[in-house]
């Protein structure tokens, strides 16, 4: 480590250092396999490519890993996104539905409830979610991941009973825009996660609610007796990560034009969990980063993409999945770079 | 007769990113001495024994052991060839038992599973031993961190070890705690183990010391003979120039500090089931109050109370006049109290955050969540502190848990001075806080006093709250017994006023 120059030494603990590699490692493993991999071409107006298909389909879960790096660094874990992602999709289906009507001779599409309407009420239902979450943790003192299972469990059954168990349908066109459609040769469903990351970012570095979510996560006794309010905190921050959830469900239905109670979602959390993790911030909670957890999602977009276009069998695809983020989390392990480390120092001195 | 070291460490060095806490240091032991290594906050004691049990890699020199070169990679193998450690910070499972936490690692095995009953009465055993009586079942969270301070000696004392180590073990024990460890540290002595004894009381250490090897800067200073090194020129060695501990000492509450006629903080019948029996007190800005008694008097429970940790079931306070409710630490720091809390490492540091962030965070949050402090005004309040208070540490950035002990505890302080507080409470301040810097941080607090802070001052020092304090509360068995004003009090006193109550 001593040889290395301190700007590169600096660069490699840099906390996005590790993300960033891995993320660079994983295209090249595409471009491998296929040439065109960062190609992008212009068709009738937009960007087209793998790049861009990569970026658009990690919306929904760049979305939720976001809310969810605010809870995993004040030591919670909400494991009820997936299942909150149902409620707000079968909500905001349900509403829109939609039917074909002709009017003055021309074919349209109506909704059955005004589209921001319907929008709004799916992400007040994902709030309400979250506020139901925030309760139990901060109010009743449960544990994270006990009480948020009890959404996870039933959120699929409150989403089925929304659908009436059935697969809802949306007709109505404008709809499909927030998940399908293209603003200036970009998908839609980036620029609302450019929002959301931008709202983010302002409330962490110019408000102090970075510096009091990482408090509360390091030393809650601590942060309390400092004078912040360390409930209200946590309560308000599983009521935001369930309100990403209900966003991501909008891209999610928008994007396939129906919601599934069953499925929609499904693991979500997971990946969620996993994407914050890649990005760096640990699950003991404290410091946490926002653009790392950007970068997990990218990563396990991308490896899904590669597993694809590699054609591993779907069989052993997940296997694949699983050998790399373990791998991935290795090199991160503080505990396995020192061992190596002191080895390292120890052969060096030796010889 | 000469007797060779039991253990020699030489030409130690170790540098963290920013520090050198080790340049060259030394320590020598003897077998069957008692040796203490004293210091100043940061001085690099801590780091020299964390390098003698794994803890630590040296950058260079060399440990040997009954003349064998070791290098132990951890605590473990630093465990099995006999060099045993009780660090500053404990580093026990809060979880766990009392029991439990003594017996970790080494259970008594039976023809199958653990054998419950005898570690529990073992560790009973061991901790009459000490004089201390409670249930070993308990979780050891359940107990204050005097107590937890001996589970974590009578641990240390149960290993079969050839060198021990206790790292400013009595930082929070009162005098007769002190006197039974010493007793034990006798006893081990005569079987010929070698202890490494680090405090920053320097009547503990003429008390129990053979031999005193100072430590500055990270360099080593000298081995002395207890016997032959004068307190003065000890203090002098640590510090490196002269400071007269006799002008500090002198009770300066006699220079008239303007005390406010009517109290800031009143307190009236306030109690709680459990807790403190009901209790009056009146805090006056400008005023020093001590609070006397012994170990689970219940000085941090009424401070507790007041600062709206513990929610008080009777009695109300009045703050600047007004009757108040306080039920949370926000209420109370809106109503300008502050609190230093005694167990620094879970109550107060937060320890992967910056200097800067953890002096400005009550600042920040009484402010409020959107009034954020632009980076360089919060720059600008660390840097003022880290001067005032003289915090050794290359910068402000530096994540506060890599200060050393005494340093963070400043820190802490600048955390609530920073607030401008009109009551500041302090619960053992100067814990682990060396000679010249508690004289500093004591008139720091003097001089806040006499611009118009009322301080409430806990210590299990008796010296120190009766030469800081205009006022005394005594307290015993969690009950106040009475009041002394503060040129009538001397220990006798204040002794006699706890034991009279026992009458
Ligand atoms: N892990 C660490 N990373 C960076 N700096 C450290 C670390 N541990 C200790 N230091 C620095 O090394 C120096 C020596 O610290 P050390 O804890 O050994 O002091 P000490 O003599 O035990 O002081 P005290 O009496 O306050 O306990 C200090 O300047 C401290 O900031
Ligand atoms: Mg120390």
């Amino acid at each position: 480590m001593k040889r290395l120059p301190t700007t590169w030494r600096d660069l490699a603990r840099h906390p996005l250092f590790w993300p960033g590699v891995t993320l660079v490692l994983l295209c090249l493993v595409n471009v491998y396999f296929n040439r065109s991999f960062f190609a992008i071409e212009i068709k009738s107006g937009h960007l087209y490519g793998s790049v861009i298909d990569i970026l658009n389909r990690a919306a929904p879960l760049m979305l939720v890993a976001m809310g969810m790096t605010l809870v995993i660094a004040t030591r919670g874990i909400d494991i009820s996104v997936g299942a909150t992602v149902a409620i707000s999709g079968a909500v905001v289906a349900s509403l829109i539905g939609g039917s074909l009507i002709i009017q003055n001779g021309v074919q349209t599409y109506v909704s059955n409830v005004p589209m921001p309407l319907a929008i709004i009420a799916a992400l007040a239902v994902a709030l309400l979610c979250g506020l139901w979450n925030g309760l139990l943790v901060a109010g009743a003192g449960m544990q994270p991941i006990i009480a948020t299972l009890i959404l996870m469990v039933a959120g699929r059954g409150i989403a089925q009973l929304i659908t009436e168990g059935q697969i809802v349908t949306v007709y109505y066109e404008p709809f499909f825009i927030i998940g399908n459609g293209f603003l200036l040769g970009i998908p839609v469903s980036l620029y609302i996660v450019a929002l959301v990351l931008a709202i983010m970012l302002l409330l962490i570095h110019r408000t102090a609610l970075g510096l009091f979510i990482e408090s509360v996560g390091i030393n809650p006794v601590a942060a309390r007796f400092s004078g912040i309010s360390a409930r209200a905190l946590v309560f308000w921050v599983y009521a935001f990560c369930a309100l990403t959830a209900g966003i991501a469900a909008l891209i999610i239905t928008s994007n396939v034009k129906s919601a599934d109670g069953n499925n929609a979602g499904l693991l979500l959390e997971l990946d969620a969990i996993l994407a914050v993790t890649l990005g760096g911030t640990s699950l003991a909670g404290g410091r946490f980063s926002i653009m790392g957890s950007l970068l997990g999602s990218l990563i396990i977009q991308t490896l899904t993409y590669a597993i694809y276009s590699l054609g591993v069998p779907p069989e052993i695809n997940m296997v694949v999945k699983a050998l790399v983020v373990f791998g991935v989390c290795l090199i991160q392990s503080e505990a396995l770079r020192a061992m190596l480390g002191k080895h390292l120092f120890r052969t060096g001195e030796a010889a | 007769m000469t007797v060779e070291p039991i253990l020699v460490m030489q030409g130690i060095c170790k540098s963290f990113p920013g520090v050198n806490a080790l340049k060259n240091a030394q320590l020598r032991l003897f077998p069957g001495e008692v040796h203490a290594l004293m210091g100043q906050n940061g001085a690099g004691k801590s780091t020299l024994i964390k390098v003698l049990t794994g803890v630590e890699t040296p950058d260079a020199g060399e440990i040997r052991l009954n003349g064998q070169a070791i290098s132990p990679a951890c605590v473990g193998e630093a465990q099995k060839m006999g060099i045993t450690a009780v660090y500053q910070e404990i580093n026990l499972c809060p979880n766990l038992s009392v029991a439990e936490n003594i017996f970790i690692g080494r259970f008594p095995m039976r023809a199958i599973g653990i054998d419950w009953k005898t570690i529990e009465h073992q560790a009973a055993a061991e901790l009459a031993a000490l004089n201390i009586h409670i249930d070993v079942s308990l979780p050891l969270a359940s107990y204050p961190v005097a107590i937890q301070q001996m589970v974590a000696i009578a641990r240390a004392l149960t290993t079969e070890a050839q060198v021990l180590i206790l790292d400013e073990p009595t930082s929070s024990l009162d005098e007769g705690e002190v006197e039974r460890l010493f007793q034990a540290l006798r006893q081990l002595k005569q079987k010929g183990m070698a202890i490494v004894f680090i405090t920053h009381f320097l009547d503990q250490t003429y008390a129990i010391a053979d031999r005193i090897t100072v430590l500055r800067n990270g360099e080593f200073i000298g081995e002395y003979p207890a016997s032959t090194l004068s307190r003065l020129d000890l203090i002098n060695t640590m510090v490196g120039r002269e400071i007269n501990e006799a002008s500090y000492a002198a009770n300066s509450s006699a220079q008239a500090a303007s005390v406010a006629d009517k109290p800031y903080v009143s307190a009236r019948g306030l109690g709680s089931t459990g807790g403190m029996h009901p209790f009056d007190l009146d805090l006056y800005r400008g005023q020093v109050t001590g609070l006397g008694g012994l170990l689970g008097s219940g000085r941090t429970e009424t401070a507790r109370l007041l600062f709206g940790i513990d929610r008080a079931d009777s009695g109300t306070i009045r703050v600047d006049g007004h009757a108040v409710k306080l039920n949370s630490p926000r209420q109370a720091v809106r109503y300008g109290i502050a609190f230093c809390p005694e167990d620094r490492k879970n109550e107060g540091i937060v320890a992967d955050l910056s200097i800067r962030e953890n002096i400005i965070l009550a600042l920040q949050a009484r402010r409020g969540i959107f009034h954020y402090l632009p980076k360089r005004a919060q720059s600008a309040i660390a840097e003022q502190y880290i001067e005032q208070l003289g915090i050794r540490t290359s910068d402000a950035e530096k994540p506060i848990g890599q200060l050393s002990g005494g340093n963070q505890q400043k820190a802490l302080l600048a955390r609530w001075l920073a607030t401008d507080p009109k009551m500041l409470i302090l619960d053992e301040p100067t814990r682990g806080i060396d000679i010249a810097a508690k004289l500093e941080i004591m008139e720091l607090v003097k001089a806040q006093c006499k611009k118009g802070l009322a301080i409430l001052f806990i210590s299990s020092e008796m010296s120190e709250v009766l030469r800081v304090s205009d006022r005394i509360a005594v307290l015993r068995d969690r009950q106040k017994i009475g009041e002394i004003a503060g040129h009538d009090a001397d220990e006798q006193n204040v002794f006699r006023m706890i034991a009279g109550a026992e009458a």
